[in-house]
């Protein structure tokens, strides 16, 4: 670029003349623009000059945005970054005390559940901002998560040995009572969560010899509670089979439902990893996880179904569908156009009359999206799509959405399965 | 006929009972979860079933008590404590004194604080191992039980377990078989004498309640202007985030599906 300004003189004009047809868009190029409409007077009074409001849209008419951005699309993805670069920092050199939480990590990741309880115990940790504690996350085996810090996690103990996935109790209590020898902390979280954290929470605390609370969904600061056993905080927990609700002192072992607090979305935090002191001792498990067993997936309630195939009115080729279903070993759903058509049973129907599915992988064959259909998929983690139509609202919510005919697609799904089944026989 | 000893020990099973609730009536029951426990042991061949209860005996709990009898008992062990007593050293010092091979307890009771907490405090006092959540003991073979247990998502997982074991049995267990009147009510309730009851005194502090409504979570809008909280009010789905394969052919996008699939882990092997 050369350095020699060029000046317009007729631009210039407009910008000086306000009442110019063109003075607002001129002013907009000559990167003025920022305060044409409001100006301090002379007399320190703010003069508004309510015709300089807003700019010119791409139709020559005027618009006007309120949102505090001048301009409707820039302004919007400013914000959006802004937003996310908002989180702030957190970092805790020395904490007081720990907060121990053994999150549950199904499917190698934190679950709602898992985030609810980061939350509760940041509060925990943060109350008494003159003395942070620090929370320290404690999780077995591989996972895939990386937002760790995001959700609240200061410090990090990984053991990713295979000794601790699947069904080991015994080991993953011993690397508990580790830490709770090394690192001694103030409280220990679980989440009340059928055989992940509500098993090893309870092993936990007859281990320790604590008195755990169980189901808690409330934690209230109290003083009175701090002057009984020190820990300064109330808990309401669950008891008698979701009818009653008991008030008592939280004790160091905790185990708490889902919903318990809200998840960690202001702060970042370092996720540091932290390793024991000492060696673990080598033990001599008396449980063996035998691996899953292989179970009917026609047979699995659809509401509690992991992995769901689910057609629409755009399958044509049942059995096709089927064979699919049944190679993949996926519970099968319908749309409600499919239920009608007498193509599937009714209690096969996902949607607002239907059933509200929680899986974590959602694949919709030719399923359009209509909205009562998706308001049963609400919880579902991964929603695939297969569809002829790129603008249908499935796609929209779809984590991948392939185009094309759904026959074709799934033939091709069911071929490469079934090659893949043939080379690893073969290679066995 | 005599099983013989040498070739098919009988298998010494106590089920721990408790006295339920009914969710609708409140009234006395045998409790859902024990019921299954017992079905369970019952359902195992060569088992020498045992019932065992601490508690309370009234009106009320005689007849939730009945209620594991009719399903094929002749007597029911009942170490009787005050209301409020802890049950541990109580079932503790039984079991010790008899060991069974296999002790069957409901997850979570049905009544009073309901921590579930007692299975393991007896497996940590006993030091015996302990498997949550059995469906379904598959066989009892040289001191090891072959076990399938309950996974979410309707899912199993086969276990093996050294004996003696504490197995803890949920809603996924097989249902109980009914309840007959007539054995229930032939029955013995056998009052077993142990040593002095120990009062629970941390639970009697506590403030205890009917079970508050729990609030619901509100979807919390995080904008800074009006404009910015309508959008997000008035948005249908979202776009933009997923991953669309557009003008592919099927196999590519097969391909694609299936790399999902198993990142997610949910194709079966
Ligand atoms: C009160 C009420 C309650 C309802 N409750 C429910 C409910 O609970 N559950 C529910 O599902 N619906 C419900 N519905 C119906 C809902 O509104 C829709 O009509 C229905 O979900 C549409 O089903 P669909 O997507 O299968 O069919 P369509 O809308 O016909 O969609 C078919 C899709 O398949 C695609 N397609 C067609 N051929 C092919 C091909 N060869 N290959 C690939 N893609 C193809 C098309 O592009 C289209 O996107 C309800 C409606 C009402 C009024």
């Amino acid at each position: 670029m050369s350095e020699i300004r060029r000046r317009d003189p007729r631009r210039e004009w407009i910008a000086r003349n306000r009442l110019h047809r063109d003075h607002v868009s001129v002013l907009a190029v000559l990167g003025q623009g920022n305060t044409p409409s409001e100006w301090l007077g002379p007399n320190g009074v703010m003069r508004r000059n309510p015709h300089a409001v807003g700019f010119i849209g791409p139709n020559g008419l005027k618009r006007i945005d309120r949102s505090g951005g001048q301009q409707g699309g820039p302004a919007t993805v400013a914000t959006g970054t802004a937003a996310s670069d908002s989180r702030q920092a957190v970092t805790i050199e020395a904490p007081a005390f720990l907060v121990a939480v053994v999150p549950d990590m199904s499917g190698g990741r934190l679950s709602s559940h898992d985030r609810d309880l980061l939350g509760l115990a940041r509060q925990l940790a943060d109350a008494d901002p003159a003395r942070p504690g620090a929370v320290l996350a404690v999780l077995f085996g591989s996972h895939k998560e990386e937002a760790l810090g995001e959700a609240g996690v200061d410090r990090l103990l990984h053991l990713g040995d295979d000794a601790y996935e699947g069904y080991a109790p015994e080991a993953r209590l011993a690397v508990l009572a580790a830490v709770e020898r090394d690192l001694a902390p103030r409280h220990w979280l679980l989440p009340d969560s059928p055989l992940g954290g509500a098993d090893l929470g309870r092993r936990l605390a007859a281990r320790l010899g604590e008195r755990p609370a169980t189901g808690v969904w409330q934690l209230e600061a109290d003083a009175e509670a701090r002057g009984k056993n020190g820990s300064g905080w109330r808990c309401t927990a669950r008891g008698a089979a979701n009818t009653r609700d008991f008030l008592r002192p939280l004790p160091r072992v905790a185990l708490a439902l889902a919903e318990c607090a809200e998840p960690v979305s202001e702060t970042r935090h370092a996720a540091e990893p932290v390793t024991l002191a000492q060696p673990l001792p080598v033990l001599l498990s008396r449980i063996a996880d035998l691996g899953p067993v292989a179970v009917d997936p026609a047979g699995v309630a659809l509401a509690e179904a992991g992995f769901i195939l689910s057609a629409g009115n755009g399958v044509t080729d049942w059995e096709g569908f089927h064979h699919a279903a049944k190679l993949l070993g996926a519970t099968q759903g319908a749309s409600r156009v499919a239920v009608d058509d007498g193509h599937m049973p009714r209690h096969r129907q996902v949607g607002a009359t239907g059933t509200w599915v929680t899986a974590r992988v959602y694949v919709a064959v030719g399923i359009s999206g209509a909205i009562q259909h998706l308001q049963g998929i609400q919880s579902c983690d991964k929603v695939v799509a297969i569809n002829r139509d790129p603008g249908c609202d499935m796609i929209k919510r779809a984590d991948l959405a392939v185009i094309g005919d759904a026959a074709l697609v799934l033939q091709a799904l069911v071929t490469l399965v079934e090659q893949e089944r043939e080379e690893k026989r073969h290679a066995a | 006929m005599r099983p013989d000893p040498q070739k098919s020990p009988s298998l010494a099973i106590t089920v721990l009972v408790s006295v339920g609730c009914h969710p609708l009536t409140g009234r006395g029951r045998r409790a859902d979860q024990d019921a299954r426990g017992v079905e369970l042991a019952r359902a195992l061949p060569l088992a020498e079933v045992r019932l065992l209860h601490a508690g309370v005996l009234d009106a009320g709990s005689d007849a939730a008590l009945r209620g594991y009898l009719g399903m094929g008992f002749d007597a029911l062990t009942l170490i009787e404590q005050p209301e409020s007593s802890d049950v541990v050293p109580a079932l503790a010092e039984v079991l010790a004194d008899h060991p069974p091979t296999l002790v069957i307890a409901g997850t979570r009771a049905e009544r009073g604080e309901a921590s579930g907490l007692l299975p393991y405090l007896l497996a940590e006092r006993l030091g015996w191992p302990l498997v949550a959540a059995v469906a379904e003991v598959e066989g009892v073979e040289g001191g090891v039980a072959t076990l399938l247990q309950a996974l979410p998502r309707g899912q199993r997982r086969r276990l093996q377990v050294r004996l003696p074991a504490i197995l803890t049995v949920d809603s996924a267990a097989p249902a109980p078989r009914q309840s007959a009147f007539g054995p229930a009510r032939r029955g013995q309730l056998a009052v077993h004498e142990v040593g002095e009851a120990v009062p629970d005194a941390e639970l009697v502090e506590w403030v205890e309640q009917p079970a508050r409504k729990r609030p619901k979570r509100l979807k919390i809008v995080k904008a800074a202007s009006a404009r910015d909280r309508f959008k997000a009010a008035a948005a249908k789905a979202e776009g933009g985030s997923g991953q669309v394969l557009d003008g592919v052919t099927p196999e590519q996008g097969a391909e694609a599906i299936l790399k999902l699939l198993k990142e997610e882990g949910v194709l079966r092997r």
